[in-house]
């Protein structure tokens, strides 16, 4: 127990930061793949082809290519990236980006492909009637999306979201191999110092555990709430 | 775009990919049969056994499949009686490490879809298999087995799709399988995005087997002939 001591003896402060980290970095992930989603699902619903294709394209590769691969395209790739954008605007100086924005960024598009067909499945099985009835009413297109089709949409899309949530959750643990300290890396330093990685690991996942466990509970109060009229 | 660096790679990452190809079929192997295993403990009506297959499944599948490798191949060495026993030979294998923690972590999901599938049953095929004197052990092996399968194989697709994915952190625990290969030419040559796209395309090629195996079987074994 002395191992998890707050302060300079034990290790209790530094897990506790990391598990902070790991909230963190999970919560800009799902952000930033809604955002992504938010750019796809149109794509992919799109009456055209073409943008259809780019739809499948993105949510297609990025489901079926490793999580690790793609954050070690970000990790090694990412700073070339950003400097060869720099170059275009007479910027030659090495830039670095921080493994904070590459983990979540990576984790981000991830999880932006896995909420995409969550929002398309959602929007899918909304009533015809429904569009329908918000066009005939004269309500504008702003409207029509954000009071009638959106409220609707979220109450089918929330169980399946609870399912991204905790699929990104757990890809989190993979950016550690960027050197990022959340949950993962500190038990990897802790266990390398100590030696002691079975109490480490262990302890790891009993935060991994508590954490999926406390985001349920909430989501299943998320969940109540929209589908209230039903 | 560097063309021949990916030309001159794409052997490594072939070869690469069979050890992959390796761990994903014993994992998946042994996960149907613990799943199974698991499985038929969830619908068992003793509330210990119950619980002890619902907490198996519960923290396989709260946890990241990192930690678990991390456990098995970092942590199990720690006790020094693992170390006198048999267990050891297998244990100090970073190979076989993975295909533990990948059976395990593969054989929670295997049960959740398995149990769900053996939950759809209706009852009244069960009832039937009854009223013909059929007996319990033989309606469980060759009505309820059978019915749960065909009816899990869509979920059990994306398992095995997921699981495919999962065998790249074999390549955290000094594993060369496709993404260790990958992140070592990476790292040697600088090229990710060259290295990204020929070992993305063998990993897409394989869902893309896979998807269409899944796909070819639903048909074969649907309800309707």
């Amino acid at each position: 127990m002395e191992l998890l001591a707050f302060g300079k003896t034990g290790w209790g402060d530094e897990l506790f930061y990391a598990t902070l980290m790991t909230i963190a970095v999970s919560i800009t992930a799902i952000l930033v793949g809604f955002v992504f989603a938010l750019i796809f699902t149109p794509l992919k619903l799109s009456k055209y082809k073409t943008l259809n294709l780019v739809g499948n394209f993105y949510t297609t590769v990025i489901r079926g290519v490793p999580e690790l691969l793609v954050i070690y395209l970000f990790f090694f790739g990412g700073s070339g990236a950003i400097m060869y954008v720099a170059s275009i605007f007479g910027y030659y100086e090495y830039i670095e980006i921080n493994a904070f924005i590459t983990g979540s960024m990576a984790i981000g598009i991830i999880s932006g492909a896995y909420s995409t067909e969550v929002f398309r499945g959602a929007i899918q099985s909304i009533d015809k009637g429904q569009f329908e009835a918000a066009k005939v009413l004269g309500i504008n297109k702003f409207g029509q999306f954000y009071k009638i089709i959106l409220p609707q949409m979220l109450r089918l899309a929330i169980p399946n979201l609870s399912n991204v949530w905790q699929i990104t959750l757990k890809d989190t643990s993979l950016i550690s191999v960027t050197g990022l300290v959340e949950i993962m890396r500190q038990s990897y330093i802790a266990a390398g110092s100590t030696r002691d990685p079975l109490f480490f690991y262990s302890f790891a996942a009993v935060l991994y555990l508590l954490l999926t466990y406390i985001s349920m509970k909430l989501i299943n109060k998320l969940e109540a709430r929209y589908s209230r009229g039903y | 775009m560097d063309f021949d660096l990916m030309i001159t790679s794409l052997p490594k990452l072939l070869g690469a990919t069979v050890v992959t190809l390796k761990l994903l079929s014993a994992s998946l192997f042994f996960g149907l049969f613990l799943g199974l295993f698991f499985a038929t403990l969830r619908l068992n009506k003793n509330i210990f056994i119950n619980k002890f297959a619902y907490g198996y499944s519960y923290i396989f599948r709260g946890t990241p499949l990192l930690v678990q490798i991390f456990i098995i191949y970092f942590g199990l060495g720690q006790i020094e009686y693992i170390r006198t026993t048999f267990l050891w030979v297998i244990l100090k294998e970073p190979y076989w490490c993975a295909i533990i923690a990948f059976t395990l972590n593969t054989g929670a999901y295997t049960s959740e879809i398995l149990r769900s599938a053996f939950q759809t049953i209706k009852p009244g095929i069960i009832e039937a298999g009854k009223s013909l004197g059929i007996s319990k052990k033989i309606i469980f092996y060759k009505i309820q087995i059978p019915i749960a399968i065909r009816q899990s194989l869509p979920a059990y697709g994306n398992e095995i799709i997921l699981m495919m994915k999962g065998t790249s952190l074999a390549s955290t625990v000094t594993l060369m399988d496709l993404t260790g290969v990958a992140k070592y030419i990476i790292s040697t040559t600088f090229k990710p995005i060259e290295v990204f796209i020929v070992a993305g395309g063998i990993y897409l090629f394989m869902t893309f087997i896979i998807h269409n195996v899944i796909k070819y079987l639903e048909k074969k074994y649907s309800f309707q002939q």
